[in-house]
């Protein structure tokens, strides 16, 4: 038996009176040993900020591993929450704070580069974005990674590497234009 | 590790639907890259009871007094795309008070808001991946999308499923709303998916003397079917 989908809808204009989370930015509590700062700005087709988008992350522990027992490894001992969730401000601004994720076996022997994945909801998205997040430190890796690859244009595969900033990593996500983000289809 | 099915291209919105106004500057213009799943993609957050406070999956009782407007009982299941029940995922709601107003600073619709209700709740699906909650019939309202738009009464809805390719954020209608046929966000659907949308009343769930109840359930995406699938190994 294969059930209809439910269709997606916009998040709308006013998903904060339900979905921010005091905590939802804290991948990993304030003082974590090793601890990162990934954000950036969400910008529209005209280079202007949205206000009202909310960004969530999904990743592995710094052993590659998941909080979850779909891994065929088993589940991630660590105790790693592993999801973040962050509204933007009127700036278009969000922001995380994280431990870089493992790298990740992939089928045939190779391995993922360490990565985030991302979703982004807004007013004005009738479904979620996903995108990736890769890691400037990581070229090696990112070279070899099958996704990054599959992307032919270099200057487009960059748009998927975080950007090294003083307090931490920039990644900002530009939902139309020349400098648009690559998004996944998922 | 099988990923999950893809799509039906005729669920989902596009993202580009001119009628829609706030799709103009926020939908990309370069295809989406294709992304197989793999570890990241058949995962995702399981998020627990340490979400869900006692009261909140009713949100006429999370004030001093009673939210006005039509007291109502919305409940359903939440199914992958095999009709298996998705247990223990966190479910999460928001709407407009009675009067089609958001207690949200950016709602400017002269409506009175509600001291008494906030228009947020959430729960988590029990064994059978089912979900309840307890609220008023949400107003429809104004909006500026084109001369003269109102927005059809409706709940919105967050569900994470239990990986990362089942997550879904979406908004549900009630029966035989009149603006159904003025409303770009509803018929940005495919119209053959729309009723998906839709709850219907029922009479079953009404509690007598007390609230009328409306059933709706949401439907995720499956598993990609492998010769070696087993129900039992679907830990």
């Amino acid at each position: 038996m294969i059930l209809p989908g439910t269709p997606s809808q916009t998040i709308g204009p006013f998903f904060a009176v339900a979905l921010p989370w005091p905590d939802g930015p804290d991948v990993v509590p304030d003082g974590t040993p090793g601890a990162v700062r990934i954000g950036g700005r969400v910008l529209d087709g005209a280079g202007d900020p949205v206000p009202d988008a909310l960004v969530e992350t999904w990743q592995a522990d710094p052993d590659g591993r998941f909080a979850h027992p779909d891994d065929p490894r088993g589940p991630a001992t660590s105790g790693f929450r592993g999801f973040g969730r962050c509204a933007t401000d009127a700036e278009g601004r969000w922001a995380i704070r994280t431990l870089k994720p493992g790298p990740l076996p992939a089928p045939g022997g190779g391995a993922e580069a360490p990565h985030l994945d991302l979703s982004v909801f807004a007013r004005g998205l009738l479904n979620r974005l996903v995108t990736r997040i890769y890691f400037p430190d990581e070229a090696g890796a990112n070279a070899a990674d099958p996704l990054l690859a599959s992307i032919t244009d270099p200057a487009v595969r960059a748009r998927l590497v975080a950007v090294v900033e003083e307090d931490g990593l920039r990644f900002d996500i530009r939902l139309q234009g020349d400098q648009e983000t690559p998004f996944l289809a998922i | 590790m099988p990923g999950y099915r893809p799509e039906d291209p005729g669920t989902h919105p596009p993202l580009d639907f001119p009628g829609y106004r706030s799709t103009r500057l926020r939908h990309p213009h370069q295809p989406l890259v294709p992304l197989p799943h793999r570890l990241t993609e058949v995962t995702g957050p399981l998020l627990g009871s340490e979400r869900v406070g006692e009261t909140d999956h009713d949100l006429t009782v999370q004030h001093a007094g009673e939210p006005l407007g039509e007291r109502i009982v919305v409940a359903g299941r939440v199914l992958d795309g095999d009709g298996r029940p998705v247990p223990g995922t966190l479910v999460e709601v928001w709407q407009a008070n009675a009067g089609g107003r958001y207690r949200h600073d950016g709602d400017r619709h002269p409506a009175p808001l509600d001291p008494n209700f906030s228009g947020a709740g959430r729960c988590l699906t029990d064994t059978e991946g089912r979900f309840r909650f307890v609220t008023v019939k949400p107003g429809a309202y104004p909006w500026k999308n084109h001369p003269n738009a109102w927005r059809p009464a409706h709940i919105h809805f967050s569900v994470f499923g239990r990986a990362f390719t089942q997550r879904l954020i979406t908004q549900m209608y009630f029966p035989g709303d009149p603006l159904f046929a003025h409303d770009p966000i509803l018929h940005s659907v495919p119209e053959a998916a729309r009723d998906r949308l839709v709850a219907r009343f029922d009479l079953d769930g009404t509690v007598a003397e007390w609230a009328l109840g409306y059933r709706w359930d949401i439907v995720l995406r499956g598993r990609q079917a492998t010769p070696l699938e087993d129900e039992d190994d679907d830990r």
